[in-house]
């Protein structure tokens, strides 16, 4: 059976390095505080493995079905003997493949920050936080129950936040951070409004329960669930689909997406962790901790996510495209990829053949981890040398950053979905389960894939093959050899994660990860991958065509699509859009008169309250004489008084 | 013989300790720090044996424990011990600190009997133990001319409300024929005569829980007496008259709870009200506690109304949390005042510039005082809202509420001073003793663990 005590550790490790760091990092750790923070998180790291290692291999399996374990569970707040809010573990399979991913990438991204920030001034700090980061996303993951992953959810958010601002000195920095925070924020609005509605329709707030109710036909929460409804549409998708948008926001799905690219102002690994590994698909998880209750109970909550998750996989790789700084294309290629998860649940049903879609984003999100968080640390390695996020500043790196080179490389094959490398399986998957379920959506996903190995290899080509940018050489010669690539320690975590991008695609993942629990064989169909393959090596190639050297026709093709390329550069608007609706709309329509009947109304209230009180205090001063005879008058007078209102007037 | 021993142990060990300092005193005495040592650690032990109990009656149902009483009896016994750690660098200078425990625990003694007592009389006998001593502590500034007016209005303002307490008990007896509290349900039938005397006898304890409008003697007490006082006053005294205040109207009063009912709704909403409103115009942070503890017993009274089981443990829960919170506040307050002799408001303007662990544990004492979660304050806040909610009209519900709301603004006022006001002469960086140390990381343990480990609720709420 599992160890309560070794699986509560792998979160309250990190949340002690926090503390300790936290509390003591400037005065006691200032140049420590890495390496312990590494250290600890190893040991985190370490029992995850073994944890994952004994669930999937051990005791998680009863009669070939991985089973939904509670090993830690303790009454938080008792309401009632039915309603209490717990603090529990729950250890399934998507749980326990998620602390070895989220300990793995933080792990790497802890290694690599031992080179990439060793020179900041608030290193102590820094690790503080991603400790803090660590352990809320643990925590997340783990939740037993709704109301307790809404606590560890909120904690992401703020830790993420302080991440992201952690150049406070930078104005672009802070406002990233307060955007990030902000719309998240709003997003959990609607999570949290969903919380409500699926834990008063079902009376509980525990996971298990909660889907057991959700989803039996002749429980009676269901029926009134379902008929109960709103606007036309039951309480319960209401419910889902709020909570979906809490997941949307924090996954950065379209239209909630316009924080992650501008989140991209924090310290690289910090978006190698965060906005590619960890929080972003959080939304993703979150949807299927639910997933019975979406695919047995609301189909039409299910299509929602599969539209927007489909939605947002084409539309954010249209930007990547376009986009110059290679972080942010980065951040869209991400939305982008998420999208392909959402969209992945969206399609699947429950249970079985058709349960692929649910398998297969997990193994996505799984293989996604690996070459994401590889790609933003070699790109971190890049900017790290060149001093600058832009493309134009970059060029013809392949001789100086030799490792960092190979492993990018590997990993824009997996992304691209190379065949035999651990993308291409994943991709497959969610193409075929796409395929079966949906030709619109499999349509859509088609084309993504194809512009996903465009605008991977653009980077690719743009940073390591082209023509040196005479800025990047300047730079590069100032630095010269003492600078290169970073050291061991920014180099291991990329080999490491290399290993991942290129193998992680060969664990057989439905016989682990399933819908419903029971080992799902996956089919490999070698006509099906010949669209996906060509596609994306036209992709490869076509990007090679346009940027392996430095020459005019990416120019030249961008004035022919003038219209279309000028608005994907601008990710079509959306920011200014959201703009127009907040400062204009928003601002004159609603803000001013809300102003105005809060200066006039509300604050005309508050000081009249203020100021009566304030008159009648100065009035009743002089009661409080200091006297001691006239105290006990008053008291006399008062015990009378009570007597005779209680004796004649209040009997 | 042994079931006296061990049904009263809790009072007899007091009573030891009592002897002890009496003897040590007489005795060739000892240094003032060593004592100190001594004082708190058999302190610590007391609160020690205070975890073990046993129930029974004794002397013909005059005396009685169970094990609520016992619970009750041990967080004033902690609470004393807690002053012992937080006044330290004030007693330590005091030339007559042997005498001051006697005196305290003397009280402490009184409020033991209190609570356990069955019957009116040693309720009477009990009341002025626990609070003729209290008035010589707050002499105990002995150069300080507000002291001695501190203790002179004490005992006079006392000795008025026992003489009102001994007419309505006399009162009682007179028209029931029994002071016993197992015969008095029986025998009370609301003749008019009897309410008179319910109502004397009910104004003796609003006299000591500074219910408004018997209150009056509350701020200038506060005031004078020195801080360790002040605080033995505003949370052990209080404390313990609660106590005795719920088994008084719910197992002896309870023919006439419409009308102990009535009565709590218009005091509690007078004391809520009154409590905020001097309370939000004070300078003086002692004076400033003062009046915010009429307002936190109004809001015990809106608790105590509730009149279920749910409303005991509530308000021994929040005691429990309110030994912690206030006695923190206390503890910097103490000091802060005995290092630099400041203890405004404006003084303590942009404390955190200096000073900043005793600034964090300031502001999270207030937090809880305030009721802002997730301190335990917010949970005590909650259950005594919750129990008398139950059995409440929805006007006075919302009255406490919007007081609550009063409440939080000036508890907050005090800690936007602390961290954001600015200040040319801030409180200068203060060294803490260790003592007092111990005692501000207990309180502020108590502050967070209180509140977020159920059991304690839990447990409290099956006694």
């Amino acid at each position: 059976m599992p160890n309560a005590i070794n699986i509560a550790l792998i979160p309250l490790l990190p949340l002690a390095g926090f503390l300790l760091l936290g509390l003591f990092g400037k005065k006691v750790f200032k140049n420590s505080a890495g390496i312990i923070g590494t250290l600890i998180l190893l040991i985190s790291a370490g029992l995850a493995i073994y944890t994952a290692y004994g669930y999937f291999f051990d005791y998680g399996k009863v009669n070939d079905v991985y089973q939904k374990l509670i090993p830690l569970k303790y009454t938080w707040l008792e309401f009632s003997k039915d309603v209490s809010i717990d603090m529990g573990i729950i250890l399934d399979p998507i749980s326990a493949m998620m602390i070895v991913v989220v300990t793995f990438v933080s792990l790497m991204v802890h290694v690599y920050s031992l080179g990439y920030m060793k020179d900041e001034e608030r290193y102590s700090t820094y690790y503080a936080y991603l400790s803090l980061f660590t352990f809320s996303m643990l925590g997340l993951v783990l939740s037993s129950n709704i109301f307790q992953i809404y606590i560890f959810w909120e904690l992401v958010g703020v830790s993420s936040f302080l991440l992201i601002g952690f150049y406070y000195d930078r104005p672009s920095a802070v406002a990233a951070s307060k955007k990030a925070f902000i719309v998240t924020r709003f997003a959990d609005l609607g999570f949290l409004i969903g919380i409500l509605v699926l834990s008063f329709y079902s009376g509980t707030l525990d996971f298990n329960t909660l889907i057991q109710k959700l989803t039996s036909p002749e429980s009676s929460e269901l029926k009134t669930a379902v008929a109960s409804s709103f606007l036309g549409v039951s309480a319960l998708t209401w419910g889902l689909a709020l909570v979906f948008i809490g997941g949307a926001g924090k996954s950065a799905m379209f239209p909630l997406h316009i924080w992650l690219p501008d989140a991209m102002e924090g310290p690289t690994p910090v978006s190698a962790l965060i906005h590619a590994a960890t929080m972003v698909v959080a939304g993703v998880y979150l949807v299927a901790r639910l997933f019975p209750v979406f695919a047995l109970s609301a189909p039409d909550a299910l299509s929602i996510v599969a539209n927007v998750g489909a939605i947002s996989a084409l539309f954010a790789a249209i930007i990547a495209c376009t986009q110059t700084d290679i972080k942010r294309v980065l951040a869209y290629s991400t939305m982008s990829q998420i999208g392909y998860m959402m969209f992945a649940l969206g399609v699947s049903k429950y249970g079985g053949e058709d349960g692929l879609g649910y398998t297969a984003s997990m193994f996505h999100l799984f293989t996604h981890a690996m070459f994401k968080a590889l790609l933003f640390l070699g790109a971190g390695a890049v900017i790290h040398y060149v001093h600058s996020n832009d493309m134009k500043d970059m060029g013809g790196l392949r001789k100086h950053l030799p490792i960092t080179h190979i492993t990018f490389l590997l990993a824009c094959l997996s992304i691209a979905g190379f065949p035999l490398l651990a993308g291409f399986f994943s991709k497959e998957e969610i193409l075929l389960a796409a395929y079966q379920h949906n030709a619109i959506i499999y349509w859509i996903a088609l084309i993504t894939s194809g512009l996903t190995a465009f605008y991977m290899f653009r980077l690719y080509f743009s940073i390591f093959w082209n023509s040196p940018s005479p800025r990047g050489e300047s730079r590069g010669e100032v630095h010269g050899e003492h600078h290169g690539e970073g050291g061991a320690a920014m180099m291991l975590p990329l080999l490491l994660l290399a290993v991942g991008a290129v193998f992680a695609g060969y664990i057989p993942f439905g016989h682990f990860v399933s819908s419903d629990g029971k080992a799902l064989e996956s089919e490999f169909h070698l006509s099906f991958s010949i669209a996906p393959v060509a596609l994306g090596l036209i992709g490869i190639l076509t990007a090679m065509w346009l940027y392996k050297n430095e020459n005019e026709k990416p120019a030249k093709l961008a004035a022919s699509l003038s219209g279309l390329y000028k608005s994907a550069y601008h990710k079509f608007y959306i920011d200014e859009l959201y703009l127009f609706i907040t400062k204009k709309v928003l601002f004159n329509l609603v803000a001013r008169p809300a102003a105005w009947f809060d200066k006039t109304v509300v604050d005309g209230l508050v000081n009249f309250t203020g100021n009566t009180t304030q008159d009648i205090s100065e009035r009743i001063k002089s009661v409080q004489s200091g006297k001691v005879q006239q105290y006990a008058i008053y008291f006399l007078v008062s015990a009378v008084a009570l007597a005779l209102l209680f004796i004649y007037v209040w009997k | 013989m042994s079931e006296f021993l061990l049904i009263m142990k809790n009072e007899l060990v007091i009573t030891f300790i009592i002897f002890l300092l009496l003897f040590i005193k007489l005795g060739k005495g000892m240094k003032n720090e060593s004592l100190l040592s001594l004082i708190q650690f058999l302190l610590l032990l007391n609160v020690g044996q205070g975890f073990t109990f046993s129930e029974g009656n004794l002397f013909g149902n005059m005396f009685t424990n169970t094990e609520q009483i016992a619970l009750e009896k041990n967080i004033l016994n902690l609470g004393v011990y807690l002053i012992s750690l937080l006044g330290a660098g004030w007693l330590k200078q005091h030339k007559h600190l042997p005498e001051f425990f006697m005196l305290m625990l003397s009280a402490l003694l009184g409020m033991n009997f209190l609570i356990s007592s069955g019957n009116l009389l040693i309720f009477f006998l009990s009341l002025e133990l626990s609070s003729i001593p209290v008035a010589a502590m707050a002499n105990f500034d002995l150069e300080k001319k507000a002291s001695s007016e501190a203790a002179m209005k004490m005992i006079l303002s006392s000795a008025f409300s026992s003489g009102i307490l001994l007419f309505g008990i006399s009162l009682i007896y007179g028209t029931t024929g029994t002071i016993s509290f197992a015969e008095l349900p029986a025998a009370l039938n609301g003749s008019t005569l009897q309410i008179l005397a319910f109502v004397f006898l009910f104004t003796s304890f609003a006299f000591k829980l500074s219910i408004v409008p018997f209150h009056l003697w509350t701020a200038d007490v506060y005031e004078g007496a020195p801080i360790a006082v002040t605080s033995f006053l505003s949370v052990i005294s209080k404390g313990s008259v609660a106590f005795i205040f719920i088994t008084a109207l719910y197992k002896v009063f309870s023919p006439l709870q419409q009308t102990w009912y009535n009565m709590l709704v218009i005091l509690s909403i007078a004391t809520m009200i009154t409590g905020n409103l001097f309370a939000l115009r004070q300078q003086n942070l002692k004076r400033f506690l003062a009046f915010s503890s009429i307002t936190q017993v109004g809001f015990i009274l809106f608790g105590i109304s509730g009149g279920t089981n749910a409303s005991t443990s509530a308000v021994i829960y929040f005691v429990l949390i309110y030994v912690f919170s206030n006695l923190a506040v206390f503890g910097v307050v103490s000091i802060v005042s005995s290092a630099t002799g400041r203890e405004t408001i404006s003084d303590f303007k942009a404390f955190y510039q200096n000073n900043k662990l005793l600034s964090w544990v300031m502001a999270l004492a207030l937090f809880s005082l305030a009721g802002v979660p997730p301190t335990a304050g917010f949970f005590g806040k909650m259950f005594l809202i919750v129990a008398g909610a139950g059995n409440s009209y929805l006007w006075f519900l919302v009255i406490a509420a919007l007081n609550l709301v009063v409440s939080l603004y000036y508890y907050l006022k005090v800690v936007r001073a602390i961290f954001m006001d600015k200040n040319d002469n801030p409180i200068e960086k203060i060294t803490i003793g260790a003592s007092e140390k111990l005692g501000l990381i207990i309180c502020s343990a108590g502050i967070v663990l209180v509140g977020l480990l159920s059991w304690v609720y839990q447990y409290i709420s099956q006694l």
